[in-house]
């Protein structure tokens, strides 16, 4: 028996043609994009669902913006609402009472009409208790809905809303709330097609198989056509939207790439228009010689450290101040963060809905020292062994490193840095179990409250240990005008109050450093990130 | 040998068995949970979210609930991609890793028999040295320097395929040949190692005092008792191909199922956890068996024990 | 002239008698890349050893020591080897680097080898059923997804080095047990070990005396085969962000991020996949040099 000869010529061919294929000029995906219209994005992550009720994180948002519309929406460039599946709103005089009205073209993707009954059904979902609706809590400002939520009361039409005819819907509020409507821009106001889920399994079902391509239903500029898990999602440009004529996109290519290496390559080989941020190393590169590619906006994103205030020695708040104040922030932002970001000085981002705290820390290494000796640690001496949590990246990890050092150099203790990976990270951190912590916070929708609210005293999110009355009094006075400048000044009482006691230091405000083709209009940065889908459109490029 | 293939099969369920277990009480002691977030969700809906996956339940009675749906072959829900379920997930990602696994498979077996096949024939000579020698670097540098070096190389600069994705033919070569390199490397080496020992034998001898040519001798009488160590060392290869893809799966964003295991566990997503371990320790056995089989063909002196 | 006498164990022409030992030493000390290995994984491993030393005294910086103003510049006078985003510098980050990841792999090493040769040992000398249902058990861990597992493993456990060590020394020590106990086989059933058991010899004795030096040979090979093994995979743990903790860093967490930032700062890649490639080199030559000179026939299982 002879023994085969494997073709070594046959596959050396197959291959050595496969890479000759190559030569020449390729066309890249973009320009093939370019030409059909088809917008191309790094998504950063596969989306874990895209139910507005079940999937909540920044990746199942920005697909879902292209998919959902509510009654209003974020304009591309102030992220002021503006008018979406409502015309038309009222608000009565004491500001509890509004009337949307809607519009009489809005349909289904599959060219049902939307009324206000559909809104009505949906609010009356994500407050379902078995829903388990994480960010139900939006709606919370309409009457009676938390105690919907969490189960006291159980006939939804105490609820305040009330649907008086197909295109008119009206909310009731426990109190004047000014930034109602930039909360509604939220995906949580978002309508979702009962009558679809109610087809393909129960209503609070998370495995509801209703988002799946062959059987979804929209009601925004876009519907889905194809979503292969880690592969890509694809929607196309919905013919049945009310404003379908002004959509200039025919459609849009959703690439899950987690890996920011790998997305970044992606976006210099021509594969994608645009992606969020590639890794930090890379932004003073792109500043510096391509310019046109790169476009740095803040985001409503700060990050700080939180401190366990129940643990001594920072159980002190002198020694809380002297943590805070020996910071260099411009050292981190300018050599950590690359010059993107913008040093913190307090919790909420400057210029928030037009709200800029005055209460800010300063930063004075021999003050810091001062305090500490104070407190009793003159020159770090005897100063317990403390520990610093971060969640696994490389970006956590420099920032860490860098606040490690200056304590040491400035104060003269000795700080250990300790990585967990995520989840085992987030568990320590809900149990209070840890010293200091590296978190963020990005808003939920554009107002103060969205950060200061996070330290009262009953807030899941708070995680320090700290409680105060006062603090709690001033959120809830800000909670319960309708008196904006009256509101401000709670806050800006509030944020005294937050950067005196010092439960979290403050160190940046993030700013997103996105990459995106020039090709690519009508595009525009804002606070919330949010692009506005049926702008943008392309320009092939002539080159 | 169809008692040996049926004794396997008989013993590859306890394994299971152990393994399932094993696992279930590694994901339940592992601290977080699948619902720990970043934004906390009050503790009525995260109470809510465990219950409808059943993490609610005393931990004895999760694992017998889980037991009877593996019995069945129903892997459950992935708690991470609440529509999907794990059975689906890995149906859909499989086979790209098949795919991807058997190119490397096959780049690493062309390379390094190649090159060991060289490397024995010339032994000593610079034919030796610099095939080997390229085998140690393929064996010392880590995939992912490799595969970014190559990216930068052919998708950067030279913009011959794309950096990243899964479309074309094309984008199949430079994972295939970064996944590769280190088996290649490794296959040369057992290659080079074997074939030495059988080239060393007398009826090799005597087959050359015939006058029987270098190229012939190799491929009708040294080669199949060469192989012996390279066959045994594809079982555990095989496998290993699976998870060290998740690099490469990462770096060249390929939809295959090495990511899902790591990722899988970082999430808390036991049920994705519990599929991909034990599909891939029943496909590592399986291939063991396939391995097993091949070793007795090649060496008649084995048998089926 | 009377002929030279022959006598019963004299040597012959200046032939000197020499032991298993010597023999394999000469055989290694002709193979030069063997030797090459050899002398570059100790200079290495002296050097990491000394890395406080010749970083208080020599360089002038430590490993941890952040310059933000300066950032990461290419390498000049000042910082040989250059420095990182935060200023640190890398030569002195490479030398202690090194001493974690050398140490690293020679503990875990240590630990598959005492798992791994009692195992093997215990399961090739017994025979029988408990050889059947120890393999069977080694092959039950080789079917276990290795990160996963690790993954678990270094999640519960925290991110302590020593349970690293383990770790990973734990899973490694499936490939000895095999080996020792192919090897066990082989060797029992020669005649020097019947006639020990014949003299009644207790198992303990034989197992010890007799079986276990024999095994030193292939014991010796593989642990040094091992070694790169284990730091590649210590590698691949940095890249999913467990392993070692700031600030320290081993050659895996600073070829990470080398690797990250490849394009714009190179030689945050080149020195230390460099030195992780030349300590891999050397220690894969020197345990074939090792192999051929013991005369080990590994690829029989």
């Amino acid at each position: 028996m002879t023994a085969h000869r494997p073709s070594l010529a046959g596959i050396l061919l197959c291959w050595g043609l496969l890479l000759l294929c190559g030569c020449g000029h390729r066309q890249t995906l973009v320009e093939i994009a370019n030409r059909a219209g088809q917008y191309r994005v790094g998504n950063a992550g596969e989306p874990s669902d895209l139910d507005p009720h079940i999937a909540i994180g920044q990746l199942e948002h920005d697909i879902m913006l292209s998919l959902f519309e509510g009654l209003v929406y974020a304009d591309a460039k102030d992220c002021s609402p503006r008018p979406g599946v409502a015309e038309s709103w009222d608000i009565s005089p004491d500001g509890l009472i509004y009337t949307f009205h809607l519009r009489h073209n809005a349909r289904w993707s599959n060219g049902e009409a939307l009324t206000a009954r559909d809104f009505y059904e949906s609010y009356r979902r994500i407050l379902t208790p078995s829903v388990a609706a994480q960010y139900s809590y939006m709606l919370y400002a309409v009457t009676n809905a938390e105690a919907f939520n969490l189960g006291k009361i159980t006939n939804f039409d105490e609820v305040g809303f009330k649907v008086f005819d197909d295109h008119t819907l009206q909310l009731k509020l426990h109190s004047p709330t000014p930034y109602l409507l930039a909360m509604m821009v939220h995906d949580s106001w978002y309508p979702v097609p009962i009558a679809t889920i109610k087809k393909y399994g129960a209503i609070d079902d998370r495995s509801n198989p209703w988002t799946r391509p062959e059987n979804f239903v929209g009601n925004g500029p876009f519907v889905l056509k194809e979503w292969r898990m880690n592969s890509h999602v694809l929607v196309v440009k919905s013919p049945t939207y009310w404003d379908a004529e002004h959509v200039k996109l025919n459609s849009i290519y959703f690439d899950p790439e987690e890996s920011l290496d790998t997305e970044e390559r992606m976006f210099r080989s021509g594969q994608l228009h645009t992606i969020r941020r590639p890794n930090q190393s890379k932004v003073p590169f792109y500043r510096k010689y391509k310019p046109q590619l790169i476009c740095i906006y803040p985001e409503l994103t700060t990050w700080f450290f939180k401190i366990n205030v129940t643990r001594p020695p920072l159980n002190d708040k002198r020694v809380r101040q002297a943590l805070a104040m020996t910071l260099d922030r411009h050292g981190i932002t300018e050599t950590v963060r690359l010059g993107v970001d913008i040093p913190a000085f307090c919790l909420t981002p400057p210029g928030t809905a037009g709200y800029s705290s005055t209460a800010r820390l300063h930063e004075d290494p021999a003050e810091a020292r001062r305090l500490l000796a104070e407190a009793g640690y003159p020159d770090g001496k005897n100063f317990p062994p403390v520990t610093l949590l971060y969640s696994t990246s490389q970006g956590n990890k420099a920032i860490s490193e860098a606040a490690q050092e200056m304590w040491r150099k400035n104060l003269h203790i000795q700080v250990t840095l300790h990585n967990d990976e995520w989840k085992v990270y987030l568990d320590a951190m809900r149990n209070t179990n840890y010293d200091i912590g590296y978190a963020g916070w990005g808003a939920d929708y554009a107002d103060p409250s969205t950060f200061l609210d996070l330290f009262q005293t009953e807030s899941g999110n708070n995680e320090t240990g700290w409680a105060n009355a006062e603090y709690d009094r001033f959120c809830r006075t800000a909670a319960s005008t309708g008196d904006q400048g009256a509101r401000f000044a709670a806050f800006q009482k509030a944020e005294a109050l937050l950067m005196d006691e010092m439960p979290i230091i403050p160190i940046y405000v993030f700013t997103n450093p996105r990459l995106i083709q020039p090709c690519v209009k009508g595009w525009y940065p804002n606070l919330l990130d949010d692009p506005e889908y049926r702008s943008i459109y392309l320009v092939p490029e002539t080159n | 040998m169809f008692r040996f293939v049926a004794r396997r099969f008989v013993e590859t369920i306890p394994v299971l068995l152990v393994i399932a277990t094993v696992t279930f009480f590694m994901m339940h002691l592992a601290p977080g949970g699948p619902f720990d977030l970043e934004k906390q969700p009050s503790k009525e809906i995260k109470a809510r979210m465990e219950a409808h996956y059943g993490l609610d339940k005393p931990l004895w009675q999760q694992y017998l609930l889980q037991m009877k749906h593996l019995l069945v072959g129903d892997l459950g829900p992935s708690s991470k991609y609440p529509s999907r379920s794990v059975n689906e997930i890995i149906a859909d990602a499989f086979p790209v890793s098949l795919e991807l696994g058997c190119e490397a498979m096959a780049v690493a077996l062309f390379l390094g028999l190649l090159a060991g096949m060289v490397a024995a024939l010339k032994q000593n000579t610079f034919l030796d040295h610099a095939p080997m020698s390229l085998a140690m670097l393929g064996l010392c540098v880590p995939t992912f320097v490799m595969g970014p070096l190559l990216i930068s190389a052919f998708a950067l600069h030279l913009n011959w395929c794309n950096a990243a994705g899964w479309y074309f033919a094309r984008d199949r070569v430079l994972p295939a040949l970064t996944l590769g390199a280190y088996y290649a490397a490794y296959i040369a080496r057992l290659a080079r190692g074997g074939l030495l020992e059988i080239l060393r034998q007398d009826f090799i001898r005597t087959a050359k005092a015939k006058g029987a040519g270098q190229v012939r001798i190799l491929f009708r009488h040294a080669l199949r008792g060469g192989m012996l160590p390279v066959v045994s060392f594809l079982g555990p290869a095989i496998a290993g191909l699976l998870t060290g893809s998740f690099v490469v799966e990462t770096i060249f964003g390929i939809p295959g199922l090495g990511r899902y295991f790591v990722t899988a566990a970082f999430n808390r997503d036991y049920c994705m956890i519990m599929g991909s371990v034990l599909f891939y320790a029943a496909f590592v056995i399986g291939m063991n068996l396939v391995v097993d089989i091949v070793l007795v063909w090649l060496n008649p002196k084995l048998r089926f024990d | 002239m009377p002929a030279p006498t022959l006598e019963p164990g004299a040597p012959i022409d200046g032939d000197k008698s020499a032991s298993f030992w010597q023999d394999a030493w000469h055989r290694l000390w002709q193979n030069k890349l063997a030797l090459f290995g050899l002398i570059v994984v100790t200079t290495l491993s002296l050097l990491c050893f000394l890395a406080p030393v010749l970083c208080a005294h020599v360089l002038g910086f430590s490993y941890e020591e952040q310059n933000l103003a300066l950032g990461p510049v290419s390498p000049n006078r000042t910082h040989w080897l250059g420095t990182d985003p935060l200023g640190r510098d890398l030569l002195a980050r490479l030398l202690y680097g090194g001493r974690i990841s050398l140490m690293l792999g020679m503990c875990a090493t240590a630990v598959s080898l005492v798992i791994g040769v009692t195992y093997g040992a215990v399961s090739g000398f017994v025979g029988g059923k408990t050889d059947m249902v120890l393999m069977r058990m080694v092959d039950i861990l080789y079917a276990l997804p290795f990160t996963i597992f690790v993954v678990l493993l270094t999640v519960f456990f925290g991110q302590n080095i020593i349970l690293l060590f383990v770790a990973i020394g734990a899973v490694q020590w499936l490939t000895m047990a095999r080996i020792v106990r192919g090897q066990v086989m082989a060797i029992k059933q020669q005649e020097f070990i019947e006639a020990a058991r014949a003299l009644g010899l207790r198992r303990r004795r034989i197992l010890f005396r007799h079986i276990l030096p024999n095994l030193l040979g292939p014991i010796i090979v593989y642990a040094t085969l091992t070694v790169p093994e284990v730091m590649l995979l210590e590698a691949f743990l940095s890249f999913l962000g467990l392993g070692v903790q700031a600030p320290h860093s081993s050659w895996g967490v600073l070829i990470k991020e080398g690797a990250e930032v490849m394009e714009e700062y190179p030689w945050l890649l080149t020195y230390p996949a460099a030195a992780m490639a030349l300590t891999l080199f050397s220690l894969n030559f020197l345990g074939d040099g090792l192999r051929d000179a013991l005369d080990v026939h590994g690829s029989k299982d």
